[in-house]
């Protein structure tokens, strides 16, 4: 298992290279640039910003700086967009705010999602079924981009409960409408999976073997079918992770959070390349990091399964 | 409800106030002109109260990219600077140009020469502004190691020798500024500038401390180590979600600012900041378009719309690359004849925009549109010209002239875009949109990659020329139309008396040859907090700064 771990994680520095060397590339061949604006600017300017930003050198070149500075200082390079501030910076400053409005709707999620699937596989064709599978399915339906201004318009302008928007990390207020946002269609997936994962599961040989026993139902359900019903929603939940403390561009636009989800799109759209290579190269991390994970805890949920 | 404090109303004394206005005059009988020029904050007006809470929080709708006068490059960045920073001018209300740190200037005979004056104006660490800093932070502008996008401003200007520094062929110091002493700018210029008095508000211009610079390098605009000379100082800024300003006791005129704090608030999407400036969150706020017809019905004292300068048209590509058809000026003037602006304008856009006829926006100063245009025509009469015109050129529904327009994703564009094809059909102009992001659009206008595309241009200071060079030869001028008359009118604005009829000649000349079709003229709509005072609905920039802002009792 230890040597597995490693191997994986030595698989994963020439991943990452490779992420780099191909984002690099796609990202120099799409037109316009960093500085094309509706106001084109002078030769002798627009030599002197590449100059600056090396951005005059033969892309193989940039390549190897903009890796060399990784290895050798962490140093991710000067935002083009943002001309006082450097990629670490940026992503410094917004990375946290995603992380933690992603990992509370993450955990909201699971909590939720998973106790409203397990409720309605037990209780299958009830009433609660079918009250869990309408909601998971209003949930899902609703997609976070019409939820957001409909919560700024109920809680800030109707009732007047929390802030509209925007961020601090010592008032809870500012987090409770992202959550919500960010967290329902997920909740609503992993309900869904949860539901029929379990059904299958609760049908199976070894669950009607533990009923025969006499085993009180609640052992059952938690000792012997909870476990092998969360394969399929854990498999779901790794890239999950990732992409929710990766940040949401939604839930950065509508709220305002400064998070690094609205930071990576608009990266891409104002050619910040140093930016995009940045939050790339975080989401590429984190997702070789979190699948890691997901195969560790498979080995750990399945006996069969051996590396 | 507030403690309400009646403050005494002072009264501006008017008998010394010499408007500056930046008037021929000055310059063609060059007299060395000595003007003294007092200029103090807006004021209460008689009979307002002033609320205890003098707060303004206005909507910004993305971060602010920088607090570096050398490096801003945007509008929102700015207005933040005009807060933390002044330079030799500042505009009042109706964009006229008034002291800041300059107190009084001289032009020489020539008008190549400027001599500046400075007021007793101090640093927000209490050191005194200097000529030198002005010199520091100009030199600093074009110096190549800076990559400031807007060095080309220093161009703009005419600063002597700013066009070789920024090309790496002269040293930065020789830039024609100079410190005569500590309280004496002196500017040299490479050619008589008419609107050079205009430029010096901009932020591009303002003094940066040089000893806070030169320690902190590119972290020198964080909050507790930015030092600035305007009316505010920076309290804090969580980027992209809030900046906070608070009012600087080292200003000048600090006892005639009567606002404390001021906070410029993120909200990336603008229907939610509509919402959230109905919940008072925010004093001011954009309204979305389409909205505002109903806005100024329910709220007439808060719907705010006044006209700013900028203009918005479909531009002909004329180079090698453009398409041949084009290059018939008969297809070209039957579509400026057949786009129903009018329509455009009050069905779509809704927001007190106008209908542009000339590229010039109607309301720059001194601006005079040309007369008997296309615009006095009734829309049947123009249909009916352009339907003879494609049909002397060849073309009509039989044999329609099929073209691309291009435009940059926006739901208005979109609008706007879907509307002209509905317009040019019937003629037999048939009309594929192509809808690109803003990169790639821009991307190919600047290569002559585009047969038709959207295009706006913001006046840099309120004068005809800042929308006319667009045009000359070796202006922006993405689809390469060329004229040697609209050159040589051009040129001889930039010393002539009176520019008015050079200016309209000059608009007869593009409505004549028709290198793009003019579609509108801007007007800025807004929701503006009616307890908010001393914002200005005149100045066709929309230059306002925070120290004339006051908040009445409600």
């Amino acid at each position: 298992m230890f040597g597995y771990v490693l191997r994986r994680l030595a698989v994963a520095i020439p991943t990452l290279l490779l992420l780099i060397v191909f984002s690099f590339i796609l990202m120099s061949l799409a037109p316009g640039g960093p500085f094309t604006g509706e106001r084109a600017l002078p030769p002798a300017v627009l030599a002197n910003l590449e100059a600056q930003y090396g951005l005059n050198e033969p892309l193989w070149r940039q390549i190897w700086n903009y890796v060399w500075n990784i290895v050798v200082h962490f140093d991710f390079g000067p935002s083009f967009v943002y001309p006082d501030r450097s990629v670490n910076e940026l992503i410094a400053a917004g990375f946290p705010v995603t992380l933690t409005y992603g990992a509370l709707s993450f955990l909201v999620a699971v909590v939720l999602g998973v106790s409203l699937g397990i409720v309605a596989a037990i209780w299958h064709n009830s009433w609660l079924d079918y009250l869990a599978v309408g909601v998971s399915i209003g949930a899902q339906v609703l997609p976070n981009f019409v939820m957001a201004p409909l919560l700024v318009l109920v809680f800030t302008l109707w009732y007047r409960l929390l802030p509209g928007g925007g961020w601090s990390f010592n008032d809870p207020s500012f987090w409770i409408m992202p959550v919500i946002a960010l967290s329902t269609s997920y909740m609503a997936s992993i309900a869904r999976i949860t539901r029929s994962s379990m059904l299958e599961v609760l049908g199976s040989n070894h669950i009607r073997t533990a009923r025969a026993k006499g085993m009180p139902e609640h052992r059952v359900i938690l000792r012997h079918a909870l476990k092998p019903a969360m394969l399929p929603v854990i498999s779901y939940l790794g890239p999950v992770f990732v992409s929710m403390i990766t940040g949401s561009v939604v839930i950065d636009i509508y709220f305002s959070t400064g998070g690094i989800g609205k930071a990576f799109v608009d990266s891409a759209l104002n050619r910040d390349y140093a930016v995009m290579m940045g939050v790339t190269i975080l989401v590429g991390a984190l997702t070789i990091l979190f699948n890691l994970l997901v195969d560790v805890l498979y080995a750990w949920i399945d006996p069969k399964i051996r590396y | 409800m507030h403690n309400v404090h009646p403050i005494p109303v002072q009264k501006t004394p008017t008998h010394n106030l010499e408007e500056l206005e930046m008037t021929r005059f000055i310059l063609t009988t060059a007299l060395a002109a000595t003007l003294a020029m007092p200029a103090f904050a807006v004021q209460p007006a008689e009979g307002e109260t002033l609320a205890e809470n003098q707060t303004y929080t206005y909507w910004l709708l993305d971060a602010i990219k920088s607090l570096d006068p050398a490096k801003n490059t945007d509008v929102e960045g700015s207005d933040a600077l005009r807060s933390l920073f002044e330079g030799l001018m500042n505009e009042d209300a109706q964009g006229n140009m008034v002291p800041g740190v300059a107190e009084e200037y001289e032009v020489s005979d020539d008008g190549l020469t400027y001599t500046f004056k400075l007021r007793e104006a101090k640093w927000s660490d209490g050191s005194p502004v200097t000529a030198d800093d002005f010199v520091f932070a100009w030199q600093r502008v074009v110096t190549p190691a800076t990559a400031s996008e807007y060095a080309w401003y220093m161009e703009l200007m005419n600063v002597a020798n700013a066009t070789q520094i920024i090309a790496g062929e002269m040293d930065p110091a020789e830039l024609g500024v100079r410190a005569l002493d500590d309280r004496t700018l002196e500017v040299t210029l490479t050619a008589p500038t008419p609107y050079f008095l205009n430029t010096l508000s901009h932020a591009t211009t303002f003094p940066v401390p040089r000893a806070v610079v030169e320690e902190h390098g590119d972290n020198w605009t964080r909050p507790g180590t930015l030092v600035g000379n305007g009316a505010f100082t920076l309290a804090s800024h969580n980027l992209g979600v809030e900046i906070v300003f608070q009012k600087n006791p080292e200003y000048w005129d600090a006892d005639n600012v009567v606002m404390e704090t001021v906070r410029g608030v993120t909200v990336n999407d603008n229907n939610v900041a509509l919402t959230r400036y109905q919940a008072g969150e925010l004093d001011r706020v954009q309204i979305p378009a389409g909205q505002f017809p109903r806005l100024s019905e329910q709220f007439p004292d808060q719907a705010v719309s006044v006209p700013y300068g900028c203009s918005y048209a479909y531009v002909f590509n004329l180079s090698d690359k453009g398409p041949e058809v084009l290059k018939d000026q008969r297809v070209r003037e039957a579509m400026a004849l057949s786009l129903n602006r009018e329509v455009m304008v009050d069905q779509i856009l809704q927001g007190g925009q106008r209908p542009a006829y000339t590229w010039t926006h109607w309301a720059i100063n001194g601006f005079a549109a040309p007369e008997g245009g296309m615009d006095d025509m009734p829309y049947e009469a123009r249909l009916e010209r352009a339907r003879e015109l494609l049909e002397e050129a060849g073309y009509g529904p039989q044999n329609p002239v099929r073209l691309t327009l291009q435009y940059n994703t926006d739901e208005n564009h979109r609008l706007l875009a879907i509307a002209a094809q509905q317009f040019w059909r019937p003629l037999g102009i048939e009309i594929t949109l192509n809808n690109v992001e803003w990169a790639v659009h821009t991307d190919r206008l600047q290569n002559q990659d585009f047969e038709i595309a959207r295009y706006a241009w913001c006046a840099d200071y309120n004068e005809a020329s800042t929308f006319l060079d667009w045009f000359r030869t070796d202006g922006y001028n993405s689809g390469k139309w060329s004229n040697a008359e609209f050159d040589e009118i051009l040129a001889e604005a930039r010393t002539a008396e009176d520019t008015t009829p050079l200016y309209r000649r000059a608009e007869e000349i593009l409505a004549e040859e028709v290198p793009a079709v003019w579609v509108y003229h801007y007007a800025k709509v807004d929701m503006i907090n009616p307890a908010i005072r001393g914002l200005p609905r005149e100045n066709l920039l929309n230059t306002w700064y925070a120290k004339d802002l006051y908040r009445v009792a409600e």
